[in-house]
């Protein structure tokens, strides 16, 4: 494999002065022109990650270990002026909420040229770009929708002016969280067609949080699940789907109502994510597992290599010892 | 075959006026529903799809008379909800309920649980202080939360657990028809099939019929026996659950189920992609009101405004072209 484009080594952040863990440990690395899809529910930590590796962490959260390596450069031990720099330029994010993460009283070309000035691209120029980089988008006559303001846009549409800014700065790194999330699901496949798009010519490396497995299938080339702050699970999207290794990973899949299944009753997973706060000492798992045993109340499992390409954070993942289908269904 | 019908809404019509121009002499009327008919037969889950701002939650308020029709009439059991007086409508609503998407934002934080579901007796002046305690604690075992849950504030509790007092306090009264508005969507897919499970069972034991409201597709695919499908106002089809995901007559089902993503990433991908936004409901076009998006679209489609007509497999749809069988053939996997 060649070297990532982002590593992420065993980053951890807490909150209130470090009582509360948020993220435990979590490594992964992003290969160039990859699409690592980051699954996870609410509380999972997921939208945390994103902000920690953009450096955008809330105050009251600090990262209290990890490193984050872009292309050969830890970004953790930049200055944070010389963090902002690299995220203006190399490290790029969109949102869930455009319309929120957009400056309501300014046309929404100027907001896309303000990336290029910054550049020391000349005024008319990036005029010019703007009109190129909302055609890329596939916004409908570019020419006069630079003019506009967020409010006289769509969903769909604000999102597409989020992927132009995120363009302009034309980054190694892209981080996507939720991108989809707000939208209809005509507009999030026209939303996801044009990321893959976009993906494809450029050679993005792309980061793409969801909580949508569907939107994972359609998207992403390799899946990180996230669970409770940690990570479940590591591995090709086809061996997610077909060969999950952690238990959650298993039980998500299965509680998902899928179009083509037969519809008998949900798997579901009993209970809910362990609070903020009161995490338990072991697996974050055990108290919802199906195959939890002692040891899995004592200790917390260690992100281990099931197979050359997947790995998996139990004491016995599935490849070790095929578990009995019934009792997950 | 004969089904008993439950709610009826013929030909409602739901006008929001808004105040537009200088000064705001002008008013504007958006047609978030415009001239619906819908039929919910007994025992049935009928589904009701649609994408954002299409009307599909007006539609569930209109139908239980939270808010008033501009125009048509809702019956219920066969009597018309517009025409019943406070009284009658009060007693008719405890037969039909509301499950909503947010079981935080629908919740009292200062009230306790048991109170929150106790408020439903009380309003409707239903049983003495002892009864009402006793039929808390069985809606508790209903929804599966402990008994202990009674003392407890709605911040104690997960989101799931929230959704099950939302369905404690809906069904506190024994409604026959209950309105869930996106009463999952809300929820962690894994927390999801919970409740998804948990509709489904109390449905079976106390014989309920459900309106259930959703942008998910493949929930209302798990969930329903018929479904509806919203676009701007106006049902456009339904038909049995089977039927309307294998066989979509309606350009606009179809181009809504061929967006649903892949359950496997080896799935063929085939779009049948919407051009265009939603036209808004304060301009509403002449003729089929799907034209401006439609691929399949003709000249008399922005003339004429197609009816909601019987198909030969028992579906309704309003489509001139599915109508005359001279639509192109459907298929996710060709």
């Amino acid at each position: 494999m060649a070297r990532p484009i982002l590593e992420v080594k065993g980053l951890t952040t807490t909150l209130a002065g470090g009582t509360i863990t948020i993220l435990e440990d979590v490594s992964f690395g992003l290969q160039p022109g990859e699409v690592l899809g980051v699954v996870g529910e609410s509380g999972s930590g997921k939208s945390m990650l994103a902000l920690s590796v953009m450096g955008l962490l809330p105050k009251a959260v600090r990262r209290t270990a990890g490193r984050i390596v872009l292309d050969g450069e830890d970004l953790a031990a930049l200055s944070p002026d010389r963090w902002r720099e690299r995220r203006g330029s190399d490290l790029a994010m969109i949102f869930q909420e455009p319309m929120t993460a957009l400056n309501p009283v300014m046309r929404v070309g100027d907001q896309v040229a303000e990336v290029l000035r910054r550049q020391g691209i000349p005024a008319k120029k990036a005029r010019q770009e703007t009109i190129n980089l909302f055609r890329k988008v596939e916004i409908p006559s570019p020419e006069q929708r630079v003019r506009g303001y967020p409010h006289e846009l769509s969903g769909g549409m604000r999102q597409r002016v989020m992927i132009a800014i995120a363009l302009a700065a034309n980054p190694k790194v892209l981080i996507a969280d939720e991108p989809t999330t707000a939208l209809d699901v005509t507009v999030q496949a026209q939303i996801l067609d044009l990321l893959r798009k976009l993906q494809k010519e450029r050679g993005l490396s792309l980061v793409f949080i969801t909580h949508d497995l569907g939107v994972i299938a359609e998207i992403a080339d390799r899946v990180l699940v996230l669970y409770a702050g940690r990570v479940a699970e590591i591995a090709p999207v086809r061996k997610i789907f077909d060969n999950p290794q952690h238990p959650y990973t298993r039980a998500l899949l299965a509680s998902i109502p899928e179009i083509d299944r037969p519809r008998g009753r949900l798997v579901t997973i009993e209970g809910a994510v362990p609070s903020i706060g009161a995490m338990p000492k072991g697996c974050r798992y055990a108290s919802r597992c199906p195959f939890r045993r002692d040891i899995c109340e004592q200790e917390s499992p260690r992100l281990g290599l099931v197979s050359s390409d997947q790995a998996a954070a139990c004491v016995q993942p599935f490849g070790f010892e095929k578990p009995q289908e019934e009792a997950l269904a | 075959m004969t089904f008993e019908t439950v709610i009826e809404a013929r030909g409602v019509t739901k006008v929001f006026s808004t105040q537009r121009g200088l000064f705001r002499r002008r008013s504007v009327g958006a047609r978030a529903v415009d001239g619906l008919n819908l039929t919910v037969r007994s025992g049935e889950t009928l589904g009701l799809v649609g994408e954002s701002g299409c009307g599909k939650s007006t539609t569930g308020r209109l139908l239980l008379r939270l808010i008033e029709p501009t125009a048509g009439s809702v019956l219920f059991n066969g009597r018309d909800l517009t025409e019943l007086s406070t009284g009658e409508l009060r007693s008719s609503r405890r037969q039909m309920q509301i499950i909503f998407q947010d079981p935080y934002g629908s919740l009292n934080p200062r009230m306790t649980i048991g109170d929150a579901i106790a408020e439903a007796y009380i309003i409707h002046g239903i049983g003495d202080r002892a009864s009402r305690q006793r039929w808390v604690l069985e809606m508790l075992d209903l929804v599966r939360l402990p008994r202990s849950a009674v003392t407890r504030y709605p911040h104690e509790f997960s989101g799931g657990q929230r959704q099950r007092v939302g369905i404690a306090r809906a069904l506190a009264l024994k409604p026959n028809f209950v309105v869930c508005d996106e009463a999952v969507s809300a929820l962690d897919v894994s927390v999801q099939a919970q409740i998804i499970n948990l509709l489904q069972d109390l449905q079976n034991e106390l014989k309920l019929t459900y309106l259930f409201i959703s942008h998910n597709l493949s929930v209302v695919r798990h969930i329903s026996d018929r479904v509806a499908v919203m676009y701007l106002g106006r049902i456009v089809e339904i038909a049995d659950v089977d039927a309307l995901f294998t066989r979509p007559a309606h350009p606009y089902t179809q181009a809504l189920l061929s967006a649903i993503p892949r359950s496997h990433p080896d799935e063929p991908r085939h779009r049948h992609p919407l051009t265009g936004d939603l036209p808004s409901a304060l301009a509403i076009p002449k003729g089929c009101r799907f034209a401006s998006r439609c691929p399949f679209v003709q000249n008399r489609c922005r003339t004429f405004d197609p009816p909601l007509d019987p198909t030969p497999d028992h579906s309704l749809v309003a489509c001139h072209r599915a109508a005359d069988g001279t639509l192109p053939a459907y298929s996710l996997n060709s």
